[in-house]
């Protein structure tokens, strides 16, 4: 079986001596890292930097292009043409790498000493694999959406245009900041960065409401999570005294808690140690959108698509799998880390997508889609299965910026319309062919469908990781029933959107913006009836641009499949062997446990328990993989299948088991009307912003009011008191300036009468003493 | 000629003058006239509302300090008391200029010399 295969290459002689050999490996496998690193420091060629710096330029050349008022596309070009080139720099980083770690400085920036401690981040970037494979697609991802953005943001040419690409440019910068920094402070600075970038996008349209409080939104609940980001690093230079990298990796301390923690003994840890992992995690769990900080990813798609795509749903919503991956050791030496990201990943996968199931607007089921696969990303790190989570960015990344980016062709097309109960059959549109394949392809991998999708053998990957760690198969069958209802929503909205009659009703998108100046549509907004939904509104077909990207994405989508292939007999494919080269290197003891299960170990596993026991790793009495691929194969078809028979029209395009014939009415509608109240609280996403606003933001507001009129009456209330004691002894001696010139002369001439009295007073008295 | 090329001290210098000192009796009726000028100024300060006779009443006033410092000075044989009169009448000098500008100012906002006219400018 070839996933099994990709597996079966574990060829580790020395686990079978030494059972700690995953963690012992690791650790040596580290050390060896950070000793390269510490013996080169400065070793990388500078060009590396232009990386970072042409991001920057990007900007700086945008806010020019905002002040002198340019109304064209140069905005878009000079981006495309800027990010191309990081892109290249980026690809050349990785074909000149050489297998060790390296440093690149752009100049000194904290360099601190005191006593026998220092602090010393530097503005200097390290690479490693792990570096240059989240560069790599993010720079990619970057360009091509910025190509798509040229003509999907074409509505806005001028201040507009130069804005968003403004932002977008100094996203890319701040990614690049997060992903490439030689240490916790570059990490931090970049991830405020990306956060910063993703309130200013998603509240583009700060004309709307509901676009500037989905922006606050996000904001405010990535607070949170950037609160733990930050006592995580002071923690980790409490404790290590350093935040460096190269330095943090080779740490003595940090390899004596490894080996401790490897034979599952985590009582010489300090908690102090163990805190690390948990606050970084919090992090983690916010920028990512984990439940319970996952609420703000779905309003975020209140911003334009392009971002959506790129920041919500490729690139910064990764940040916290790479802090993970990246600070692996860290979470390794913390007793409760792990199985708590794999346990929540698993919780806000199987959540998301029971709300993605009832929503109605497409591009929020691919928002709560995107908070279901973090979840998958999130309990493969839990899993031990760093190059599983790695993966799974990589193809998600691709898919599900395909998805948006088809998503935001029909938004772009049907002037705002989202609502799949008002769209039907848009590939069979004229114009329309392109988008409705690169979907279909989209949907397929989000699916899983078995061998043909890169979606499934990352998911597989994570899948089988789960039922071969002991201890962990309940988070198996779960993630496999979220696999089924993944498949199902996604071919829901195929089925509804893309297949069927042809049937389109416009939205409102030229309502809610004053500067469309699209001639066709503007008559609607003037025409003599009002009538908004006419018959003879025209969708427009995506342009080159659009279409372009969406062929090259859907082309990555299903080349990344050969990905699996490359390097699986030493790595698992080429992910694990990019991962297998950085700190985010784990070998996790049970995935070779499973084709060598017949050793007997009692040696005790850190996270999950005694290895060795209760034969792991098989699923139906089968090997884990061949378990998997049946499972999940079979599932995803039966997801299809569910969808296509409640979903799909009738005849062939429903795969012969659909039944709509009109656009808004299908079979669900009226299993949903018997189902109870679930399918409304479901749509309604299980209430969980109503349950946050009662017990969170109500308590929050009522004290903010209480403290507001403290600060009012009290405080307010002696600032005034001060302001007042001056005004009332004014008010008392303000009668003497009276404004008649001889009035001061008098008071002058009797102040120097008694002055003089005094003064002669004085001088008698010391006279008739002496 | 000797005298010039020396290195003169104001002492010296009143001594060349006027060698004896002056007694305190010939002293008290020159600081009384002093007085009587003062006291004159500033009665006519305080009870005139015409502003030029009010700044000549302050004329009068610094005369009167004037007087009294030349006689002091004469009165201990330092030129210091003469030096500090001539600087005051140069004071005196711009000031008047600045003085009677002012007041020709203020005429024309009034219309009237009386300091009475600018009774709002008041706290």
């Amino acid at each position: 079986m070839i996933t099994a295969s990709l597996f079966n290459s574990f060829s580790m002689p020395a686990f079978l001596a030494d059972p700690s050999a995953g963690h012992g490996e690791a650790s040596q496998h580290l050390a060896q890292l950070a000793e390269h690193a510490a013996q080169h420091p400065n070793a990388g060629p500078k060009w590396v930097l232009l990386i970072v710096l042409l991001p920057v330029l990007g900007f700086v050349l945008n806010a020019f292009y905002a002040a002198f008022g340019n109304k064209s596309k140069i905005p878009a070009w000079t981006t495309i043409a800027l990010l191309a080139t990081a892109f290249i720099a980026t690809l050349s980083m990785f074909l000149s790498y050489e297998g060790t770690p390296y440093t690149v400085q752009a100049f000194e920036w904290f360099n601190l000493h005191y006593g026998d401690k220092s602090f010393v981040a530097n503005f200097s970037f390290y690479i490693d694999k792990l570096t240059i494979l989240w560069m790599l697609f993010v720079t990619g991802l970057a360009t091509l959406i910025a190509l798509y953005a040229s003509e999907y943001m074409s509505h806005d040419i001028g201040l507009g245009y130069c804005r968003f690409f403004a932002a977008f440019c100094l996203f890319v910068f701040s990614m690049a900041c997060l992903v490439m920094g030689d240490n916790m402070l570059m990490l931090y600075l970049g991830w405020e960065g990306v956060g910063l970038c993703s309130y200013l996008l998603i509240g583009y349209f700060y004309k709307k409401p509901s676009a500037v409080a989905a922006a606050k939104k996000a904001f405010i609940v990535n607070r949170i999570g950037d609160l733990g980001l930050a006592l995580g690093v002071y923690l980790t230079f409490v404790h290590f005294g350093t935040v460096q990298y190269s330095e943090l990796f080779a740490n003595e301390t940090l390899h004596t808690y490894i080996n401790a923690a490897a034979t599952g003994d985590f009582s010489h840890i300090p908690a102090q140690a163990q805190w690390i992992a948990l606050l970084l995690m919090v992090g983690a769990f916010g920028k990512s959108a984990q439940f319970p900080l996952y609420v703000w990813l779905p309003d975020a798609m209140e911003g334009p698509t392009p971002v959506s795509a790129l920041i919500h749903a490729a690139t910064m919503v990764t940040a916290g799998v790479y802090l993970i991956a990246r600070f692996y050791p860290i979470f390794l030496v913390s007793e409760h880390a792990l199985p708590i990201v794999a346990w929540i990943g698993t919780i806000t996968a199987l959540l998301a997508a029971t709300i993605g199931m009832a929503q109605f607007d497409i591009k929020r089921i691919m928002a709560y889609s995107t908070v279901s696969q973090l979840g998958y990303m999130f309990a493969a790190l839990g899993l031990l299965s760093t190059t599983g989570a790695a993966f799974h960015v990589l193809t998600h990344a691709f898919f599900k910026a395909l998805l948006f980016l088809a998503c935001g062709a029909v938004m772009h097309g049907f002037a705002g319309q989202l609502d799949l109960r008002k769209l039907s059959g848009v590939a069979w549109m004229k114009g329309w062919g392109i988008v409705g394949v690169t979907m279909l392809v989209g949907c397929m991998n989000l699916a899983g469908l078995p061998y043909i999708t890169s979606g499934f053998y990352s998911k597989d990957m994570i899948l089988a990781e789960a039922f071969i760690t002991p201890g962990y198969r309940m988070i198996g069958w779960i993630l496999v029933f979220t696999a089924i209802l993944t498949a199902y929503y996604t071919f829901r909205v195929y089925f509804r959107v893309f297949v069927g009659p042809q049937h389109a009703e416009p939205g409102d998108e030229h309502d809610d913006h004053d500067d469309h100046a699209h001639g066709e549509e503007q008559n609607h907004d003037a025409g003599p009836h009002g009538d908004h939904h006419s018959d003879h509104f025209h969708p427009h077909a995506p342009g080159w641009a659009i279409n372009t990207v969406l062929v090259i994405l859907a082309c990555a989508s299903m080349l990344s499949i050969s990905l699996a292939y490359i390097q699986k007999a030493e790595h698992h494919g080429w992910v694990g062997s990019m991962v297998a080269e950085s700190s985010a290197s784990y070998h996790s003891p049970y995935a070779a446990e499973a084709h060598y299960a017949h050793v007997e170990h009692t040696d005790m596993h850190p996270v999950a328990g005694p290895v060795g026991t209760a034969a792991p790793g098989k699923v139906f009495g089968m090997d884990a993989h061949a378990g998997m691929i049946l499972v999940s194969g079979l599932g995803a078809i039966f997801g299809v299948l569910v969808a296509a028979y409640f979903h799909g029209p009738k005849g062939w395009q429903g795969l012969f088991i659909g039944g709509r014939t009109e656009s808004d009415k299908c079979r669900m509608d009226a299993i949903a009307r018997r189902a109870g109240p679930l399918p409304r609280l479901a749509e309604n996403k299980w209430f969980v912003d109503e349950i946050y606003a009662a017990i969170l933001v109500t308590p929050l507001r009522i004290i903010s009011h209480i403290f507001h009129w403290i600060d009012k009456l009290l405080l307010d209330g002696l600032v005034n008191l001060f302001g007042f004691l001056p005004r009332v002894f004014a008010w008392v001696i303000r009668p003497s300036q009276s404004g008649v010139l001889q009035g001061y002369a008098v008071s002058m001439a009797g102040g120097l009468a008694v002055l003089l009295f005094v003064v002669l007073v004085i001088v008698m008295n010391s006279g008739g003493a002496a | 000629m000797n005298h010039l090329v020396q290195a003169i001290d104001s002492v010296q210098l009143a001594q060349l003058a006027f060698p004896s000192e002056m007694p305190a009796t010939v002293l008290a009726p020159y600081l009384f006239v002093s007085a009587a000028m003062f006291a004159i100024g500033l009665i006519g300060f305080l009870t005139r509302k015409n502003m030029i006779i009010m700044f000549l009443c302050t004329e009068l006033m610094f005369q009167a300090a004037g007087l009294a410092l030349i006689a002091f000075g004469r009165h201990h044989l330092q030129a210091d008391g003469q030096t500090f009169v001539i600087f005051v009448l140069c004071v005196a000098a711009a000031e008047a200029a600045m003085a009677l500008a002012l007041v020709v100012l203020l005429f024309r906002h009034r219309e009237s010399l009386s300091a009475s006219a600018w009774k709002e400018l008041n706290g």
